[in-house]
């Protein structure tokens, strides 16, 4: 097959298995709760916190774009995580690794349609929090603002992979546990905070979920000169690309281990 | 999609050599020793293009693992397998171009898509153009008499609906080499004989369509199959078209004798010229078939039957069926040769 039509299958691969993501988002409206109101909700009550502790304006927009921050994480987390594992019941982990496409285009489709379906949700709780607390922001950097953005969340979907196969290797438990300990990280990344109040090698520590570093980033160019950086917007670019390269090796990795895994043992979990 | 003729890709849609499939599995998560399940023991099987090749054999005889290890699923422990002359462990991804799986029972998909996205996203996989795919999906849809649920969510198909559609799902890449998985198994007579129609009819649309079909029904490998290979214990004891199977199995003469409940049934095979007696006991009545040498011999039976005063019921010479068959290979029926019975 020529390296041209291949290319369109690679697109239309990923184009198909997006499709399912997104309108399944508009399928079953449940999402609008769950995924905007119980976010917003979390958010309103930090408003209400800084509020109360008289902490300067720009606090407020802090907390609604760590809410729409939130919104990615739980999608990475609980949807793209878990997927893998759902992906086997069903039998489609088998069907997709016979697909003459191979596993990557779907992936990509899984992670565009995830990702499609939370921008959606972010940008309901960024509009939704900003009118109710009359948040105005400023960008001056734009393109630099989405530069930063994108890095992000390439590894923070790279991440997501890495999550799911790991999941599927050591089961459901481990998804339990991890949870767990994300939790606390989840926290100290600063969702609702300067994560440098936290201490600079404390936030240094949970620069290892790309949000980290890419919310600081972010709010830096947003209340330019007024927040309290982690490190300077370049440094945190460069370790954000470094942490999205490493992230999406070691997802093609274990996808790669996974599929031999699969085909020499005949059955994916690690466990016996 | 294939394009070029089916001679040009070897002289056999399947071949395997010496095949062997070993699993190892541990008993418990604590246990350290492993067993080791030789699930494929030497199999040899060619398949020419063109051909309805069936895989028949009870539970847990090799017939999924065979099947996984053409479609480029597993790997072999040792031993050759090719598929449209390719090897499926060396060119797994050529492989994938030509083929298709599909599985009974098998729940792929989404739940909350209709049944046409849901094709139409398989359909993506393979690189089809959107238009030339929905309107294979709608052509397939009507064919298999599904084109009128063509908007309802998977979620709420049957069982015969689902199979339906998974059916047409492997055929959306029109594949050269058709793989399926006892495609009707737990299906209600109608949808199961839906489906036999339509696998018999796509495999002739086309010259060079192969397809091997695994199956656990008798009647469905003596229906559909041009050649079917008998399978036991990961190992082809029997391979030929059904009938020549029958003929070789038919020294003698078959009958089927339902009579008054048998308390005690041991001097049936006493019987001069009783080749294999085989009960079962149906609702207080029990019926019996028979293999006998020469038709003479079932007077002998009759004679045998009246002495103990049991009433008969019925008797009908039968013509030998793959059932008879098996028997005679494995020395027990297929439903209690299943994998732990
Ligand atoms: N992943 C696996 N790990 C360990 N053993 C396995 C695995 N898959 C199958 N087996 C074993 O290998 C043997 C053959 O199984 P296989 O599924 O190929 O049989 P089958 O003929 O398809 O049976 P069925 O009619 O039940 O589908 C069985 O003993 C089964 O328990
Ligand atoms: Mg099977």
């Amino acid at each position: 097959m020529r390296a041209g039509k291949k290319l369109t299958r690679v697109f239309r691969a990923m184009v198909g298995r997006s499709y399912p993501r997104i309108i399944g988002s508009n399928r079953d409206k449940s999402w609008l709760f769950y995924d905007t109101v119980l976010p917003l909700l979390g958010t309103v009550a930090f408003v209400y916190v800084y509020k109360a502790l008289g902490a300067p304006e720009r606090f407020i927009g802090y907390v609604i774009m760590g809410g729409a921050t939130t919104a990615f994480w739980m999608n990475v987390m609980w949807s793209m995580a878990a997927q893998f594992y759902w992906e086997k019941q069903g039998g489609n982990l088998e069907l997709y690794m016979m697909m003459p496409c191979g596993l990557t285009p779907i992936l990509l489709g899984m992670s565009l349609g995830g990702l499609v379906a939370t921008l959606l949700r972010a940008i309901l709780i960024v509009s939704l929090g900003s009118l109710l607390f009359h948040v105005s922001y400023t960008l001056p950097q734009v393109p630099l603002f989405l530069l930063i953005f994108t890095i992000t969340i390439i590894a923070l979907y790279g991440l997501g992979v890495v999550f799911a196969s790991l999941f599927l290797f050591w089961g459901r438990e481990a998804w339990h546990t991890v949870n767990l300990f994300m939790e606390p990280v989840f926290l100290a990344s600063g969702f609702y905070f300067p994560v440098r109040a936290l201490g600079f090698w404390v936030g240094l520590g949970a620069s290892i979920i790309p949000l980290t570093l890419g919310l600081d980033a972010m709010r830096q160019l947003l209340f330019a000169g007024m927040h309290p950086a982690l490190l300077p917007v370049e440094v945190e670019l460069a370790i954000l690309g470094f942490v999205a390269i490493l992230f999406i090796l070691l997802a093609r990795h274990l996808l790669q281990k996974m599929e031999y895994l699969a085909r020499r043992e005949g059955r994916l979990s690690l466990r016996f | 999609m294939w394009d070029e003729s089916p001679e040009g890709m070897g002289e056999l849609a399947v071949e395997t050599k010496n095949l062997v499939r070993i699993y190892r599995r541990k008993r418990s998560s604590q246990d350290s020793q492993e067993r080791q399940v030789i699930a494929l023991d030497g199999v040899n099987v060619e398949i020419p293009y063109g051909e309805l090749f069936g895989l028949l054999g009870p539970n847990g005889a090799g017939k999924t693992t065979l099947i996984k290890i053409l479609v480029t699923l597993l790997l072999p422990t040792s031993g050759t397998a090719r598929v449209a002359g390719l090897d499926v462990v060396q060119q797994a991804y050529q492989v994938r171009e030509l083929i298709s799986m599909v599985s009974g029972g098998e729940h792929s998909g989404y739940g909350l898509l209709t049944v046409r996205e849901q094709l139409w996203m398989f359909s993506q996989f393979y690189g089809l153009p959107t238009r030339l795919a929905l309107a294979r999906i709608d052509e397939l849809l009507k064919i298999v008499g599904l084109y009128e649920e063509r908007n309802r969510r998977v979620s709420d198909l049957s069982t015969g609906m689902r199979q339906k559609m998974n059916l047409v799902r492997g055929l959306l890449s029109d594949p050269l080499v058709f793989f399926l998985d006892e495609p009707t198994v737990g299906l209600d007579v109608s949808a199961a004989r839906d489906i036999r129609a339509y696998i018999k009819e796509w495999i002739r649309e086309k010259p060079g369509r192969t397809i091997l079909l695994t199956t656990h029904y008798m009647q469905e490998a003596e229906e559909l199959c041009d050649r079917v290979a008998i399978i036991h214990k990961g190992r082809i004891i029997a391979c030929d078209s059904p009938a020549a199977l029958r003929r070789s199995a038919a020294s003698g003469s078959y009958f089927l004798l339902t009579t008054e409940r048998l308390s005690e049934d041991g001097w049936l095979k006493e019987v001069p010229g009783v080749r294999r007696v085989d009960i079962r006991v149906l609702d207080g009545r029990t019926e019996i078939r028979l293999q006998v040498a020469e038709d003479g011999v079932i007077a002998e039976v009759v004679r045998a039957l009246a002495d103990r005063e049991r009433k008969i019921y019925s008797l009908t010479k039968v013509e030998p069926s793959l059932e008879d068959v098996f028997m005679q290979l494995v020395g027990r029926r297929m439903e209690e040769a299943d994998e732990g019975r």
